[in-house]
């Protein structure tokens, strides 16, 4: 498999903030790969998703997509961005920040338009797409007056009308109910086999089995460990370092008694003690 | 959208009050979303036809020097507001806050317009002037008139559709996007709004004095100036990402219908004749 993105040594700063985002940052992406980000908040997922999608540029070192250098410079190129846009999607955490069009309808048709897709294509592609998410029924609705869950399926479709090869996923099944989080998660899982290249943002340990093969987990701007979605989850003292996992304190015979606790499926799974 | 109607009044202190109003608001924006998908004569209509025809009218109105003229257009929008199942009522507040407001403006032209008199105010001795009179009647008839088609368009189309008609008849693009965008994060902001006044409500004990409310006012003016900020700028990058890259491609897809093809001819019979007999 060849590698869609390489970072190398990547930091990157908010203005006014004495702690970089991200810090010493190396990785690969590979063709096909669904990858797990893992972190706790501020951690430096999404500044590293947008780094991804060419939103934001590092301060020092260098990324590289699809085998040429993505920066600042490339991208004010038309050729260079229409290609890349097209090929990379980003959902973004909020979908109130993504959903800015006045229907359904527009807001999925806005990527096509951008790349000038001709307007009977667009509007195939759109019922398409609506279609494959079940929200034709939604297409004439105002997206900011739908639920969570139906913002989400928008939010999802708006990317998916492209046919990227690769999607970014910020906090995919953050305040969404049980329902529509499920709902996410299976399009994550139906994914698998499409060889696409999935990269998904998350403190969800829950949903990580099922949506990753490859998993990072990020502190502090650093990456602090790199495996298998199952080797990670099992290393209880890790996830308590990475703020992934709480301390469930509670009392056996009167003794005072604390150890990692953290949810996966429906049982609460307590490891040995600490 | 959060946007849930608070149906019961808490008058009492700031902040309960500017719940209400914010509230309100979005009670109001709600409602006219409802009308605009109902079943009138109008909701039936292109939106193109629709804001073609109503500027056409308040064109008509505008330019009228003839009050029968005017009254026979303001009954026209009386005469649409019914058939596309306008409650009078959710018109009234409109009517009566653009009388006081050109009824400010007209109300000395009663006394300082030279012509034969009317009538005497007790005590001041000022002359009511008929030509006053008939030039302040038309004045403040034009406004309503004008103000009530607008409504009328507002309340029966989709904001997003009047949007769409506004590009289609050659509104600047990026006006219309401005439009639509401040339209659209104008709920999110209100909501916002509403969510941190009852965030504060809940740690608030007793009333507030005017300063401490004049305080949270500001401080809050001044978070969501930051919020709205933040918003703009993670809107623009999630533009950027699906490949806005600073111009604005738009789909356009009304089509006219059978009710449109009977609607152009009549609106433009009015609006001929309301400019023909205006001038006479």
């Amino acid at each position: 498999m060849d590698a869609i993105f390489t970072l190398d040594n990547i930091r990157y700063d908010y203005a006014n903030t004495a702690q970089p985002a991200l810090r010493d940052v190396s990785m690969s992406i590979l063709r096909g790969q669904r990858v797990a980000i893992m972190g706790a908040n501020g951690s430096g997922k999404s500044t590293l998703l947008r780094i991804l999608d060419g939103l934001y540029f590092p301060k020092s070192g260098t990324v590289t997509a699809f085998g040429e250098p993505l920066d600042e410079h490339h991208l004010m190129e038309d050729a260079y961005a229409h290609a890349f846009r097209r090929r990379v999607a980003f959902v973004f955490q909020n979908p109130d920040v993504q959903l800015f069009n006045p229907t359904v309808y527009d807001e999925v048709a806005f990527g096509p338009l951008q790349m000038r897709w001709d307007k009977q294509k667009i509007a195939r592609a759109v019922a398409d797409t609506l279609d494959m998410l079940e929200i034709t029924h939604l297409r004439d609705r105002a997206p900011h007056r739908l639920s969570g869950g139906e913002k989400k399926r928008v939010a999802i479709a708006s990317v998916l009308i492209l046919d990227p090869e690769v999607i970014l996923l910020d906090e995919p099944t953050a305040a969404l109910d049980p329902k529509s989080q499920s709902m996410v998660v299976d399009f994550l899982v139906g994914w698998a086999n499409s060889g696409k290249t999935i990269v998904t943002a998350t403190h969800d340990l829950d949903t990580v089995p099922d949506i990753a093969d490859d998993a990072y987990i990020f502190q502090q701007g650093a990456i602090v460990a790199h495996d298998t979605p199952a080797n990670l989850l099992r290393n209880h003292e890790l996830l308590l370092a990475a703020n992934l996992v709480h301390a469930h304190h509670h009392h056996h015979d009167g003794v005072p008694h604390s150890h990692p606790h953290f949810h996966l499926g429906h049982a609460h799974e307590h490891s040995s003690g600490i | 959208m959060g946007g849930e109607a608070h149906h019961g009044k808490r008058r009492g202190n700031f902040i309960q009050r500017t719940i209400d109003a914010l509230a309100e608001t979005l009670e109001r924006s709600l409602y006219a979303e409802q009308l605009a998908e109902g079943g009138g004569l109008l909701q039936r209509l292109d939106p193109r036809v629709k804001l073609v025809a109503m500027l056409g009218f308040i064109i008509c109105a505008a330019a009228s020097r003839n009050l029968p003229v005017v009254v026979a257009i303001a009954c026209v929008a009386l005469g649409l507001a019914l058939v596309s199942r306008i409650p009078f009522r959710s018109l009234l507040p409109v009517w009566i806050g653009m009388f006081i407001f050109s009824g400010l403006i007209a109300g000395p032209a009663i006394f300082l317009t030279p012509g034969p008199s009317l009538a005497t105010v007790p005590w001041l001795g000022w002359q009511v002037s008929s030509y006053g009179v008939r030039s302040a009647t038309l004045l403040i008839l034009r406004s309503e008139v004008s103000i009530t088609f607008s409504v009328i368009l507002v309340m029966t189309t989709p904001w997003i559709q009047v949007m769409k008609a506004m590009r289609v008849v050659g509104v600047p693009t990026m006006v219309v996007v401005i439009l639509g965008m401040t339209y659209r994060y104008i709920f999110l902001m209100l909501q916002s709004a509403s969510d941190m006044f009852e965030a504060r409500q809940s740690r608030v004990i007793g009333k507030l004095s005017n300063a401490d409310a004049r305080r949270l006012a500001s401080a809050t003016v001044g978070v969501l100036l930051s919020k709205s900020f933040q918003l703009s700028n993670d809107v623009y990058l999630a533009m950027q990402s699906r490949g806005f890259r600073g111009e604005v491609y738009t789909l356009d897809e009304f089509r006219l219908g059978r009710n449109d093809y009977i609607a152009i001819p009549i609106a433009l019979v009015i609006i001929v004749s309301g400019i023909w007999f205006g001038y006479v």
